[in-house]
């Protein structure tokens, strides 16, 4: 009797603790839909919250009079960066997530593994190249899309040999993005001045290249691999506790690891060619998310997909409204926000 | 039964394995014992599809090891590998699961957590469910890696060094409750221990390695001779029976030579 009651008041503890990762995954929820109002209000014509919000609800077919101009702005100029910057943090979010569980590392990011590089090169490289007949705006993103896909099929390769250690899959993924950026300042330097300029504003990141026809395809192909991802989180759970023992737990590893490297780098990659380099949030977003639910992938993949759409959006806020007027693009603000992070997060772990 | 036929497991010029063959039959404790870096692990992980032997084949009531039924074949056994780390933002209770991987989904059920608890509890740690394992002892984690094999409702349990973190009291714990659910569920258990005295006391077979070569095999009271231990480990001890016929070996301060047990010309192999 008395073990039925310690095990019951176990349940309960559990069952509370499931609640309070619910609480701060809906408390996320809440600020991410304050920073994506804002996202909208803010601009070169500043809108009040309300009407924003008067906005939003009109469209999704609550009966609410909205002015014409509000209507325009709101769903032809704002909602798709709004949105585009919710999905591409989240993606990020859940790809930093995805390669520090897969590599054990709370470093690793599809960033600094070199697939943001090699995205860079391949957009620079099609600048460079006008686009093989191809217009610009098509162009460049494909460039991006293949070159990041050719530098994590390198790591693929070397994810299905036997016995291959997450440290030399972390030291081969650096080593691409010094090849991989050496690359990209090579085109740069035989670039002409404007060219070159070109390609330095790609690099940036940038959403406002955003519209709906490629908002639609990110969020198609982010909801794809998302739920893949979700449906294998118990595995990569246990991958967590080590490669030797998840193998003792029956996960086939290499699968694993080749699988979710592939949806990584096919996240990366999309989101990448329709927004250029958009550093950091890979890292923080999945680091913030440890810290306030664990490493229960159920709770940790969907929360580190939202504080990174919650992290781009502000930083999209910040980008319009540091300097009233201007644009800073949104790349330097991210890192911006990110090194100090990154600086805080290091000093932690050494407690 | 777990059956091991001319098993051959060589890394370059480093011999593990030179046409090893032995039977462990189920509802057994069977233990491993020899020097270090005598292949010990690397048998175990053999037996478990994780490393190609040379030659040989390995087989499970009927059903013969090979590369394509390696995710099945695996589902058959519980095994606990030697390294006990545990730093991952999960709780005891959530580590304990995992053992059960291929039944967990998104939403948890009673049943399972219910489960896991009874595994903790039989092993006196259910006070710890709840709790970070980054917070544990090496010892703790050691336990809750034990209940997390356990839970995998294995027929084959191998434990590499279970008992190195353990204090003297989860030390019996654990080999007693080990003992219990081998016999009581018809498992063949097989377990690497350092310790011959525990060896002993817990080993229904006992499995002397050394040199790639099974040496000596059979209950411990009938194997384990002075010279054997002498043979094996270059160490002189003395080997009393205590009033229920167990072996005890009573060591020395040493006073051999350090190196001398490498010497294997002597060992006589029994096959």
């Amino acid at each position: 009797m008395a073990t039925t009651h310690i095990i019951n008041e176990a349940i309960k503890a559990q069952r509370d603790h499931e609640k309070r990762r619910w609480v701060v995954i809906g408390g996320v929820l809440f600020v991410l839909v304050l920073s994506f109002i804002l996202d909208i209000a803010t601009g070169p014509s500043m809108l009040r919250v309300g009407e924003v919000t008067n906005a939003l609800l009109s469209r999704i077919g609550v009966p609410i009079e909205v002015s014409r101009t509000t209507d325009v702005i709101v769903t032809n100029l704002r909602l798709p960066i709004a949105l585009m910057a919710l999905i591409v943090g989240g993606s990020l979010g859940v790809g930093g997530a995805e390669m520090q569980t897969l590599l054990n590392n709370p470093m690793a990011s599809p960033y600094t593994l070199g697939m943001a590089a090699a995205a860079g090169f391949g957009a620079a490289l099609m600048l460079y190249l006008g686009g093989l007949g191809l217009n610009a705006q098509l162009a460049v993103p494909i460039g991006a899309f293949v070159c990041c896909m050719i530098s994590a099929s390198l790591l693929f390769g070397l994810a299905m040999l036997r016995h291959i250690t997450s440290g030399q899959l972390i030291l081969a993924g650096i080593a691409l993005l010094f090849l991989f950026q050496s690359l990209l300042s090579l085109v740069q330097f035989v670039s002409s001045p404007e060219l070159s300029q070109q390609i330095l504003f790609w690099l940036f990141g940038s959403l406002t290249k955003a519209n709906w026809t490629n908002v639609a395809i990110t969020c198609v192909v982010t909801v794809i691999c998302v739920a893949v991802l979700l449906r294998d989180s118990w595995k990569l759970t246990a991958l967590r506790l080590g490669e030797e023992r998840a193998k003792s737990l029956g996960v086939n590893v290499a699968r694993l690891r080749l699988k979710t490297l592939i949806i990584v780098a096919i996240m990366t990659a999309t989101a990448t060619s329709f927004v250029g380099i958009i550093g950091f949030i890979g890292i923080v977003a999945p680091n913030i998310a440890r810290m306030l639910v664990g490493e229960d992938q159920r709770f940790f993949l969907p929360l580190s997909f939202l504080i990174g759409a919650f992290l781009l959006s502000s930083a999209s806020v910040l980008s319009k409204t540091i300097v009233p007027g201007a644009l800073f693009p949104i790349g330097i603000v991210t890192a911006i926000i990110g090194v100090p992070f990154f600086f805080w997060l290091i000093i932690n772990k050494r407690r | 039964m777990l059956e091991v036929s001319n098993l051959s497991l060589a890394f370059g010029d480093l011999v593990l394995a030179d046409d090893m063959s032995f039977r462990l039959n189920t509802g057994q404790t069977h233990v491993i014992i020899g020097p270090n870096g005598t292949g010990k692990s690397s048998l175990l992980k053999t037996l478990f599809g994780d490393i190609r032997p040379q030659k040989g084949s390995i087989q499970f009531s009927g059903e013969v090891f090979n590369v394509k039924n390696v995710t099945q074949w695996r589902r058959q056994f519980g095994y606990m590998p030697q390294d006990i780390r545990l730093d991952v933002g999960l709780s005891v209770l959530e580590v304990v699961l995992l053992g059960q991987l291929n039944a967990l989904s998104l939403k948890l059920g009673d049943s399972l957590l219910e489960e896991a608890l009874f595994a903790l509890e039989q092993i006196g740690l259910v006070s710890l469910a709840n709790q970070d394992v980054r917070t544990l002892s090496g010892g703790q984690c050691q336990m809750v890696l034990f209940a997390q094999a356990l839970m995998r409702k294995p027929k084959i349990l191998m434990l590499d060094e279970p008992v190195s973190a353990l204090d003297l009291h989860f030390q019996q714990v654990m080999l007693n409750h080990l003992d219990q659910q081998t016999k009581a569920n018809g498992w063949v258990s097989l377990m690497i221990l350092h310790d011959l005295n525990l060896a002993a006391q817990y080993a229904d077979n006992l499995l002397v390695l050394k040199g790639g070569r099974l040496v000596a095999q059979g209950a411990p009271a009938d194997i384990l001779t002075p010279q054997l231990i002498k043979d094996v480990y270059g160490v002189n001890v003395d080997i009393e029976f205590d009033g229920g016929g167990v072996p005890f070996v009573r060591t020395h301060r040493f006073s051999g030579q350090a190196g001398i047990h490498s010497n294997t010309s002597q060992i006589k192999a029994v096959s």
